[in-house]
């Protein structure tokens, strides 16, 4: 009898402690990675919130100075350059970036022969490293006799260009290796945004006597509408943080000639690490924060609306 | 979900041949030419001695690899790598492990808090890395971990966007099996080893393939941690060499080529899985 209740008892409790042990389980996994994202994540993220208010360089122990590093980068004409310089990176990049990618996934999607081969082509290139790639471009755009570019400028009869060493066309010939090297990826990306769009729907639209033209504005980009918001955002974000070409492609003069090709990373890194000025820094990149996620919020509501 | 070869036939029964799609596969084609006329130059230069580099036609009149000899003679390269191999392995192994094991978590464990560590993990995704390195340099300079390979990889070890996607992954894994691997007496840590984890390899190995790639060609971090030489990794050594060697380029370009080759003949061997891989990320992403 009372063995039988014990072993009744016992069960019940062998229950209630399966689920327990569940949740003890769940614990016990998540212990080392809340450790992790909260020493590695979440404290430096506040550290670099705290640390902006400061005016520490590493010399001399920090000590509050309020909104002081704000106002002397509102009144820095430098971070308007390299403000303007970002946003052209972005203005440009994403566009182009999004146009020739989407193109080439269009026609590419209907392509037999060869599939493989020509996506391996274009896909090719992400792969590379930028820091790599960067000096390859960097040999490109060389003056003559060594440059690749100029080279073929010249057999086709137009004059030379001075690319890297003009403050105008700096910043275009840095964001081209930049675009190369994403291309293959956004064209991947899209070619499965194109995959997952059933077949009878072009079918149907075709029987209906729609133009191709008709087709791909009323049915295929409409479709791809999460794919696009994805890109956009994505590359975005990437353009925004372009360092790698910069950094490898003027390293003579970082972001030069003139900063007219620095961006916001390239200014950061060398507040903090070539200046020391860490607490000036940190206000920089509480800056590219914010401009982050007011970009990404902007495109998220202009693309979900219509 | 992933194309396969039938789908593609349908796919072209459905848009027929006619003669403006053979100019249109022509430029295709000639586009992607243009795609790897970078690289083909790059590694057509590293071929040619230093009278030929002038000489712009892609073929080398007398290909040797004289230049790579040079470069790899000091075994500075060959360190470099091998750092750089040694990081991007001990990163993805790291990833692939742990998460998994919280993608897992989150998705098939019901527990007070889970949504809440979900949103936590997932709230980092905001905050862009260069916002951290600052902290994360004073960290490592406080407990001396610059110059060296724990250094290099510590920010990495985890990443939120490799926690999401395996989450989305296990959530597709029918809770049967492991109420069956639990009736078998197995316990939680091996139902998810050994149970849970072969049902998702397609998403394992595209988080593999990013991380590597991540980590392999990684630049602006490893550029503020590393001081010496001796733990460049290969993207950081070799704008060292480029800034040294000046104008010699087609020693830089032959760098440049050691850097690439790697991950070209890793892609040639993975083709597949590596497309399918960034289709994967990208969608469930």
């Amino acid at each position: 009898m009372t063995t039988a209740l014990s072993a009744r008892y016992g069960l019940i409790r062998g229950n209630l402690s399966l689920r327990q042990k569940r949740v003890l389980w769940a614990w016990s996994f998540l212990a080392v990675p809340i450790a992790f994202y909260s020493i590695i994540r979440f404290w430096p993220t506040l550290e670099a919130f705290t640390l902006s208010f400061t005016d520490w360089n590493l010399l001399r122990p920090a000590s509050f100075v309020g909104f002081d590093n704000y106002i002397r980068l509102a009144n820095d004409p430098l971070f308007w350059q390299v403000f303007r310089n970002s946003a052209v990176y972005l203005l440009i990049g994403t566009p182009v970036s999004l146009v020739l990618s989407f193109v080439i996934a269009y026609y590419l999607d209907r392509v037999n022969f060869m599939h493989g081969f020509i996506r391996a082509l274009y896909f090719l290139p992400f792969l590379t490293t930028a820091a790599a790639m960067a000096w390859v471009w960097r040999w490109f755009y060389q003056p003559l006799p060594i440059g690749v570019l100029n080279g073929v400028l010249t057999w086709l009869g137009l004059s030379q260009q001075p690319f890297l060493r003009s403050t105008v066309q700096a910043l275009p010939a840095i964001l081209a290796p930049a675009i190369w090297a994403g291309l293959g990826f956004q064209v991947i990306i899209f070619m499965a945004g194109l995959r997952a769009i059933p077949l009878s729907y072009y079918e149907a639209a075709r029987i209906d006597g729609l133009s191709e033209l008709a087709i791909l504005r009323k049915i295929t980009i409409p479709l791809l509408k999460p794919t696009i918001v994805f890109l956009v955002v994505f590359s975005s974000i990437g353009f925004l943080r372009i360092f790698d070409q910069v950094y490898n492609m003027t390293f003579n003069d970082p972001g030069g000639p003139l900063n007219t090709t620095k961006p916001i990373v390239l200014m950061i890194y060398q507040t903090a690490f070539k200046s020391m000025e860490m607490g000036y820094a940190a206000a920089q990149t509480v800056v590219l924060f914010l401009v982050l996620l007011v970009v990404s919020l902007i495109q998220l509501r202009l693309l979900k609306d219509h | 979900m992933s194309p396969n070869d039938r789908s593609l036939k349908a796919r072209h029964q459905a848009f027929p041949i006619h003669p403006g799609r053979i100019f249109t596969w022509t430029l295709l084609f000639l586009g992607g030419v243009v795609m790897v006329t970078p690289i083909l130059f790059m590694l057509s230069t590293s071929l040619k001695d230093a009278s030929q580099v002038y000489d712009l036609r892609l073929i080398p009149e007398a290909p040797s690899l004289d230049n790579y000899k040079v470069v790899l003679s000091d075994g500075r390269f060959l360190r470099w790598f091998l750092n750089s191999v040694i990081v991007a392995v001990c990163v993805t192994l790291s990833n692939v492990f742990f998460d998994s094991l919280v993608g897992y978590t989150l998705a098939k464990f019901q527990f007070r808090g889970r949504y809440l560590v979900f949103l936590a993990i997932l709230s980092t995704l905001m905050i862009p890395t260069e916002m951290l390195v600052i902290p994360w340099y004073l960290m490592a300079s406080s407990f001396g971990w610059i110059d060296s390979y724990w250094g290099i990889m510590f920010p990495g070890m985890m990443t939120a966007f490799g926690t999401f996607l395996m989450k989305q992954f296990f959530e597709t894994v029918p809770d049967e099996f492991l109420e069956a691997a639990r009736v078998d007496g197995l316990n939680e840590f091996t139902i998810w080893w050994r149970v849970a984890m072969p049902l998702v390899t397609p998403a394992l190995s595209a988080l593999a393939i990013f991380t590597f790639l991540g980590n392999w060609t990684a630049f602006f971090w490893p550029l503020i941690v590393t001081n010496s030489r001796e733990l460049y990794t290969l993207p950081i050594g070799l704008s060292s060499f480029a800034v040294e060697q000046a104008i010699q380029w087609e020693m830089i370009m032959t760098g440049a080529s050691l850097a690439t080759i790697p991950t070209l003949i890793v892609f040639l061997l993975l083709q597949r899985y590596i497309v399918r891989g960034v289709m994967l990320a990208g969608l469930k992403g």
